[in-house]
């Protein structure tokens, strides 16, 4: 099915797309039909930068196990670091 | 067969890409919209269109996301498009009136116009159906035609089953049976208000199949129903289009 449903937040953060790196300051993430994964339907997360044009995208297609991995990898990591350390507001 | 890009106008007189692909001399013809999918003005969608061609009709397939993401590639301007709350069903409309009124300008045509879609394209085939003036509709596994979504659905898309009575010409429904968007249940309910409005439809649910059962290059592919599909296909834009 198409979902249609999409959850957006705005991000601060790069990524690296087809045309090298870029600032990454939006994002997408919805349950739908993949691209290239060989499933019906995937996690989808599109990181976006629409004010460079549509090219500045990195786009992955999760199972939904791999994503919920993903999910628990990503606060375990922000866990084992001392709080604040990647924040928006750390000191460099 | 010719095929290649052209400009045409779209909703609001704003101009839009478009896939155009018509059989080689000016012998009279039907023409066919295709709308694709949520996944974008893609290969295998301009492959749809240049088999229409091939079987004798003038088959355009207008760029949804013309204004989003001009020049992307088809699944970058999907992402844009989505992120910005897809395809106003008004504009999506007003799109496919331009390719129509496009097919209906060009030598040969016959001035019959039909329309196909798959996925999201299939309601929007439906829907373009009610509001426009057209001669066949071909809606592939559209979801959201029937049906409320669930309340904590946040859809952009609303069911459509109450513009049935503008339904303008004759319906050709193709569902997976194991589909659940639409379910067996949905379609049925799209099949008893049509009969109840006497509007002419003809609704083939295939056994063993899902969502997306045409898409060549997606694992829902399913050969057997996709290649007796098309030649359902086939023949009711023959018996529609180009009388």
């Amino acid at each position: 099915m198409c979902t249609y449903v999409t959850v957006t937040r705005t991000v601060e953060g790069s990524g690296k797309g087809a045309n090298g790196w870029f600032p990454v300051t939006d994002t997408s993430v919805y349950v739908d039909h993949p691209t290239h994964a060989p499933y019906g339907h995937t996690l989808n997360i599109d990181f976006l930068n629409p004010a460079a044009g549509p090219g500045s995208r990195v786009a992955v297609e999760l199972t939904e196990e791999s994503a919920l991995a993903l999910v628990e990898a990503i606060q375990a990591a922000l866990a084992a670091a001392p709080a604040g350390l990647a924040s928006r507001d750390q000191q460099v | 067969m010719q095929a290649g890009t052209v400009r045409i106008t779209g909703a609001d007189g704003d101009e839009i890409e478009a896939y155009l692909a018509q059989p080689l001399g000016s012998e009279p013809r039907g023409g066919v919209v295709v709308i694709h999918h949520m996944p974008g003005y893609d290969e295998p969608t301009k492959e749809i269109t240049r088999r229409l061609a091939s079987y004798g009709f003038a088959a355009i397939c207008p760029n949804l996301y013309s204004r989003e993401a001009p020049g992307a590639s088809p699944d970058d301007a999907a992402a844009v498009a989505r992120a910005q709350g897809g395809v106003p069903d008004d504009r999506l409309v007003g799109d496919v009136g331009g390719a129509a009124d496009h097919l209906r300008g060009l030598p040969g045509a016959n001035g019959r116009v039909g329309v196909i879609g798959y996925c999201s394209g299939g309601r929007q085939a439906f829907l373009a159906a009610c509001r426009l003036p057209l001669d066949a509709a071909v809606d592939c596994y559209g979801a959201f035609v029937v049906g409320d979504p669930p309340k904590d659905f946040p859809l952009r898309v609303r069911p459509l089953l109450d513009q049935a009575p503008s339904l303008s010409c004759p319906l050709l429904g193709m569902f997976g049976a194991e589909d659940q968007y639409p379910s067996p249940e949905q379609v049925a309910e799209l099949d008893r208000e049509l009969t109840r409005l006497g509007k002419p439809h003809e609704f083939h649910s295939y056994d063993g199949a899902g969502h997306a059962f045409f898409a060549v290059d997606r694992p829902s592919y399913r050969p057997q129903a996709a290649v007796d599909g098309w030649q359902k296909v086939r023949a009711f834009f023959d018996r529609h289009l180009n009388v």
